[in-house]
Formats: C-alpha cells, structure tokens, sequence
C-alpha cells in the first residue's frame, strides 16, 4: 500500500448516497500498487480452503432443490449469518466507514436505513415467502396467477437487478483488487469471474452459503478487532473519541451532527433501501434454503443482529480513522482532481478502513483485511450468479418454455449454462465498464427491487384481488419508471451524460415508482373482468392457508 | 391441499385466532418500525439541529449518536420480540391446527 497517485472519487459517495452501499463507491482511475504478499498468501489460503468446500459440497449437491437451495438444511443461524454477509459487501465496509471518514455522523443515517428494512422483511414477507415458494421468488408471486407473463416478468427484472449489481461488484473488485494486492485490472476482472462460477457450478447454493459464512465471521472478527484497537486507544471513552475526531478533521464539530439533505429525497432514499431490499432476489433466495417458516424467522433475527452490529463497527472504525489516520505521516498524498490539487488520504477515502487496520494491526493484519475485502466481493457475486442462473433455468426455462414439464437433470443443466454465461458476461461487462462511471448502478438495482418486485410479491401475498394483468403491468411500468427516473434524474442525466439540468429533480426515485407501481398493479386488476381473473381470485384462500400454516410448503429434502 | 383440509383449516377457530394474532402483530411491529424510523427521517429533513445539539452542555457527542444507535439496537430488539412470540405461541397454535386439519 505504498504510492497512489490515483484517486477513487469521494464524489462518488456525495452525488449518490446510495452508492456508499455498493463497490460502485470505488471510483476513478486507480493505479496498480506494489504488489502486496500478505494479502495474496492470505486470500490464497481462502480460495484454497473455500474451494475444498465446493468439493465437499459438489457431492451433497446433486437434485434441483441442493443445486438452488442447498436442500433446505442450513440452519436459522447459519443462514442469518450468509444474509448478513450477502450485505456486507466489500462496498458495504470500505464505503461506509469511507462516508464517516468523510461526514461523520451522516454515514450512521445510511447504516441505520440499510438496516430497518429487515424487521419489516420479518413480519411480512420471510414466512410467507417460505411457505410458498421453493426456489425462487416468482414461485410466490405466479402462486395462484398465470405461470407464462408472471414469470417472464420477475425473470427479466431479476436478470437486471442481477446485472447492475454484477457490473458494479465486477469494476469495483478490478479496482479494489489492483489498490489492494498490486494485480492488473483485468486479469483482477477475470479471477474474480472464474472463482465465481467455480463455487457456483460445482458447489450450487451450499458451497455458496458456506463462502458467504465464512466470510461474513472473517469480516465480523477483523472488524470486531479494528473497533476493539480504535477504543482501546482512548481508555474505551467515546466521548474521547469524538473530542479527538473533532480536533483532527477539517470539518470539526460538523461531523458529529447530520448534513443538509432535501425532505423528498432522504424519504425516497428510506423507501428505496427499505423495500428494496425486500425485493433483492439474491437475498430472497437465501429464505428457501432453510427448512421451515421457523428457521426462517431466526435467520432474519440473526441478519438484523449481525448487520446492526457491522454497522456499529463500521462506525466506530470510521471515526478511528479520522483520529489515527488522517493526516498522519505516510497515510495522505496530494493528487490532482479535475485540475484542481486535493489533499487526501492515500487511494482515498474508500481506503479509510484498509489504512487503519495497517495503523492498528501492522501488515499482516493489513494482508488480512485486504484477504477479507477481496473475498467478500467473491462471496457476494456467487450469491448474484446463482440467483441469475435460477431465474432463467427455474422461471424461464423450466416454467415458461418447457410449461413445467422439464425433467430436473435438463433444468440444473440449463442453470449450470447459465452460470458460466453469466460469468462470461460479467468478466466482459467487468472489462467494458472499467473506465465508466458505475455508481449509479447499485442504487437502481435497489429502485428495481424496491419498485418492481416487492410491489408484485407483496399484493401477492396480502391481496386477493390481484391479477395476472395488473401483476405484469404494475411490475412492468415499476421496473421503467425507475430506470427511467435514475437516467433522466441528476445521477445520470447530469453527472454522466452531462447535460446542464436534470429533467427529474430528485436523484431517488423510488418514492415515486414505488407509488407508480401500487397503483397500476391496483388500476389493472380491479378493471381485470377475465374469467381468468376470477379464478386466480378463487385460488387466494388456500393461498392464504398455505402461507400461514405452512401446510404443504416444501420442506427440508432428506439426505 | 386438498378441498377438505382447507375447509377444515379455514372452519377452525383456531386458524381465526392465529391470523388475528400474527396479523396483528407483525403491522403492529411494522408500524412502530416505520414511524421510528421515518421519525427520524422527517427530523433529519426539517429539523437537523435537534440531532446536532450536544448531550450534555460542554460534551463533544451529540443527541444523534445515542439516537441512532438506539434505532439500529430497536430493529434487533423488535425483530427479537417477533421471533419469540412467532416461533412459541404461534407455531404450538399451528401445530394444533395442523393436526386436527389431518384427522
């Protein structure tokens, strides 16, 4: 982690706040470092050790259910532990703590709204969810309307939530990967492409759980460490802390109280987060692998405590980098940013938790946590592969093509395919987009989630009236609007295609495609005079006997 | 499910008192989640100095922090409650409904 004369681009994280969850926070030009071999023998113990569990989970994965959900047989811990790490993304980490390096208490706001959307998942949607569905979550919103369009629908809306997220975890590991270890970009992008595809091909959703548990305890001691050394280094006082944070940053007693944010925008944010990620098909995925709607309820109980607690580190590691990192000798250098001189922290502010650990920890620490950052980014887009794969094997192929007369060696064929495409795809998007500006892409993969799927998954379950008409429509001009939004908004109309004012205000769409979506899905179903639509309004109550009881949910496959 | 169980399901005082409580108590618990937290959101948008004020006269930290770590402590803690009441006095009431849907 020597010299850098790069600069990953905190503007990132100011234009668009929800970029601070995403890899999509790293930014810029970056320059490769010299090369960094603690961190490459550490990362090269936990590729070995994760790849000795793919074979492990290669031969206990051989019917449809172990390929997609590993049988059913993680436990309410364990699964709230991959939950947990699915969201505890590389960005997650090193953006957050990066936003209260740079804004102090405004990284908290963002942590606490990533955060409660989860007991709202809990008390409506994560039991329901496992008693109805098997794979994938358009087995719950097609329970009881049209199997072809409602499925097409939620396939093509996973397929671009899976895509946005995929391009932004792909540029981020390149560039992370090269600030971290001193690899080339590409064969960073490449490496990253191949190993996903290796846990997800041989080892399906068990080898992927396991990676994610891994690393999500790995990433919870390091930082548990870093939180630890940071206190430890004023008497466990906070009020210490804070008092020597203060003195230390540009911005003094600023960063302990909450920035300017406009009203509609920081809801819309709310919105966004909250629902979206109600709505992430990778996340909702990982409700099928457990066994019934009661491990189902703890994994969520284990995520929230897991993520609440991360997010406490985070920002205390944050404030311990104001205090022992910034302007420290050997820890800034001066770079020139759109012609003008900034002075900053070494690779910038992302690298805010990555200094620190070399301050509190040394090198080898240092090693470990670059290890850690780089194998979050593999767990977390084999969680994304695996969920592209089932959308168009399960949904698409299985469903709508072979009308549900697929044999299942021909579907896990199909999904197997599917993920090598898909890694082909992402190494290619990985290289395309090195030089563009991605930070868009996570936040409207969450105003996808938050408008098009959750919208359609929760009238599914809670009202009878639904249709298939008003599902496909509503879900359809939910998916458009918000990415209609986000292009015509500041984020992208401005910032990227540099036009002088945005044509829409606000850089959150969600407030307004959530409601867009509501009310079309509404609009279409109750006009929805069918036969059709009678019947599937029929099939509502044992629907809801199913989702409350559980009678005749899939349950745990016997080995 | 066959015609008769969900029949019997459905004619089941017990299945009545189940959605109730569930129902219930997951908007309940959704409620107080929200208005938490979009309360604070609405303080945030109109009124960020109530947050900035320090905690006590002469003190670096602010009324925000203890603030925000007591929303991200109330999500767990109301997650928690859920969980305890879901998975005991729930799932019994299911098991019995359950079984008697299978005599």
């Amino acid at each position: 982690m020597k010299k850098c004369t790069g600069s990953l681009a905190l503007t990132a994280l100011s234009l668009f706040p929800v970029l601070a969850f995403a890899s999509g926070a790293i930014e810029g030009d970056v320059k490769q470092q010299a090369t960094n071999w603690h961190a490459i023998i550490m990362f090269v113990v936990f590729v070995a050790f994760t790849m000795g569990i793919t074979y492990w989970a290669a031969r206990r994965t051989r019917s449809a259910s172990d390929f997609y959900t590993a049988g059913g047989g993680i436990s309410g811990f364990q699964n709230g532990l991959a939950i947990a790490g699915d969201y505890m993304s590389a960005a997650s980490f090193l953006g957050i703590s990066a936003m209260v390096f740079d804004k102090g208490y405004d990284g908290l706001i963002y942590s606490i709204g990533f955060l409660v959307g989860w007991p709202v998942i809990l008390f409506l949607v994560a039991e329901r969810l496992r008693n109805l569905g098997k794979y994938t979550f358009a087995d719950v919103a097609s329970y009881r309307l049209q199997q072809t369009p409602v499925r097409s629908f939620a396939a093509t809306s996973t397929l671009m939530v899976v895509a946005m997220y995929l391009i932004a975890q792909m540029v981020g590991a390149g560039k992370l990967i090269q600030l971290l270890f001193g690899m080339s970009y590409s064969s960073a992008v490449i490496m990253v492409g191949i190993l996903m595809v290796c846990y997800v091909l041989f080892g399906g959703m068990l080898a992927t759980t396991w990676v994610q548990i891994i690393k999500a305890v790995l990433l919870l001691c390091g930082a548990s460490f870093m939180a630890f050394m940071v206190l430890s280094t004023v008497g466990f006082s906070p009020e210490m802390m804070f008092e020597k944070a203060v003195a230390a940053h540009a911005k003094h007693a600023a960063i302990m109280s909450p920035g300017k944010a406009d009203p509609v925008d920081s809801i819309s944010l709310g919105m966004a987060l909250m629902f979206g990620t109600a709505g992430l098909p990778h996340i909702l995925m990982r409700f099928f692998t457990v066994s019934d709607a009661k491990e189902a309820r703890k994994s969520v109980f284990y995520a929230t405590g897991f993520i609440g607690y991360f997010y406490i580190l985070t920002f205390i590691i944050g404030f311990g980098a104001i205090m022992l990192v910034l302007n420290q000798p050997g820890m800034m250098e001066t770079v020139t940013k759109n012609g003008k001189e900034v002075h900053q922290l070494i690779g910038g502010s992302n690298m805010a938790a990555i200094h620190l650990a070399n301050a509190v920890g040394g090198d080898m620490f240092l090693g470990f946590i670059s290890a850690v950052a780089f194998a979050t980014i593999l767990a977390v887009v084999a969680g994304l592969a695996l969920s592209g794969a089932s959308a168009v094997s399960h949904d698409l192929y299985a469903s709508v093509i072979m009308k549900g007369k697929a044999n299942e060696a021909d579907e896990i064929r199909v999904s197997k395919i599917t993920t090598v495409v898909l890694g082909i795809i992402a190494i290619v998007l990985g290289l395309v987009f090195e030089k563009q500006n991605i930070a868009f892409m996570v936040g409207l993969a969450f105003s996808i989630a938050a408008s098009a799927n959750f919208p359609i998954l929760f009238l599914s379950m809670f009202w009878k009236g639904l249709t298939t008409r008003g599902a496909v429509i509503g879900g359809f001009v939910g998916l458009a609007s918000a990415i209609l939004l986000i292009v015509l908004g500041p984020t992208v109309w401005v910032d990227i295609m540099k036009h002088p004012t945005a044509l829409f205000p606000y850089k959150n769409p969600a407030i307004f495609s959530i409601t867009l979506a509501f009310v079309s899905t509404w609009l279409f179903s109750v006009t929805d005079k069918s036969r059709s639509a009678e019947e599937e309004k029929a099939k509502f109550d044992a629907q809801f006997v199913r989702s409350m009881t559980g009678i005749g949910a899939t349950g745990a496959s016997k080995h | 499910m066959n015609e008769d169980v969900l029949k019997k399901v459905q004619s089941n005082p017990k299945f009545k008192e189940l959605v109730h409580k569930k129902t219930s108590l997951g908007w309940q618990l959704s409620i107080v989640m929200l208005v938490i937290y979009y309360g604070f959101t609405l303080v945030l948008a109109f009124s960020p100095s109530t947050l900035g004020a320090p905690l006590a006269p002469g003190m670096t930290m602010t009324v925000g922090i203890p603030v925000g770590i007591l929303i991200i402590l109330s999500a767990f803690v109301l997650t928690g409650l859920y969980v305890r009441k879901a998975n005991g006095e729930f799932d019994q009431l299911n098991r019995e409904i359950v079984e008697e849907a299978q005599k």
